[in-house]
């Protein structure tokens, strides 16, 4: 099961979850991700996003990551500041190198681009700041979200 | 641990009066939903079923894996003769349809009343 080790948003808090690397417990992680930014004060739209982002890098980490071995766990770390949302979702996995290509639906309407494969490219699209980093050793490998208030705006 | 996906069919005629095969999914969209989404699809009569209308009302959860089966009907259908729409889509879901270019093969509505006037 997932295990909630810390529930209170304050300056630079953090929160973390650990997921067993299964197919479903992403929404764990997400539910949590969402909780946390309604206490920090983002509309509604901007929840949806992360909540969608957070999903989309819990299931990679999971599936292309952990390889859907369930004695790996995957990692999400989230750290508040007073605007600032950051988001890490950590497998033991090699990680990704390269950016996510922009999908082309006319490509995978003709059959030559796999229907699967937006999840980055969603993740990246609905964040402000998407990283993803290796792990030295094919280990801790990776990506960051971020997310920031906008004062005016919220 | 994933909620399952429910589907069924309608059929109905739009105002125009053309016969609209409308499926009704509930529960979440993921990549367990291959049976619900793509064989309820399947198991539409290709013979007579030109339109298509997905009704995502009582969908929570789509991830990319659920996006993907839906263009994979999209594709079938392409191949087919025949044309997708939808509608009960959140904005949220409308606005990462959008972004992943589902609207340039399949109608977005807001709801049934809207899809079903337009077909």
């Amino acid at each position: 099961m997932s295990e909630l080790k810390s529930v209170s948003v304050a300056k630079a808090t953090r929160v973390e979850v650990r997921l067993p690397s299964r197919m479903g417990f992403e929404k764990v992680a997400m539910s949590t991700a969402a909780a946390v930014a309604k206490l920090m004060g983002f509309r509604e739209d901007r929840v949806e996003d992360l909540k969608t982002a957070v999903a989309e890098a819990c299931i990679n980490a999971i599936e292309h990551g952990n390889r859907l071995n369930e004695k790996l766990s995957v990692g999400v770390v989230m750290s508040v500041d007073a605007d600032t949302l950051e988001v890490k979702v950590i497998d033991d996995g090699k990680g990704m190198s390269k950016q996510p290509a922009r999908p082309d639906i006319d490509r995978k309407m003709l059959g030559e681009e796999d229907p699967r494969g937006m999840g980055m490219f969603l993740i990246q699209a609905l964040v402000d700041e998407a990283e993803w980093v290796a792990g030295s050793e094919g280990k801790s490998s990776y990506v960051r979200l971020v997310i920031r208030l906008d004062k005016d705006a919220e | 641990m994933q909620s399952e996906t429910k589907a069924r069919v309608d059929q109905l005629t739009s105002p125009a009066g053309h016969p609209v095969a409308v499926l009704r999914f509930e529960g979440d969209i993921a990549s367990t939903s291959k049976e619900a989404v793509l064989g309820t699809y399947q198991a539409l009569p290709k013979e007579t079923t030109r339109l298509v209308l997905l009704d995502f009302s009582k969908v929570d959860y789509i991830n990319s894996s659920g996006i993907a089966l839906v263009i994979q009907m999209m594709i079938e259908a392409s191949n087919s003769a025949q044309k997708i729409y939808a509608f009960g889509l959140s904005p949220h879901f409308t606005k990462v349809f959008t972004m992943v270019g589902i609207t340039k093969y399949a109608g977005l509505f807001p709801t049934q009343a809207e899809a079903m006037a337009a077909l």
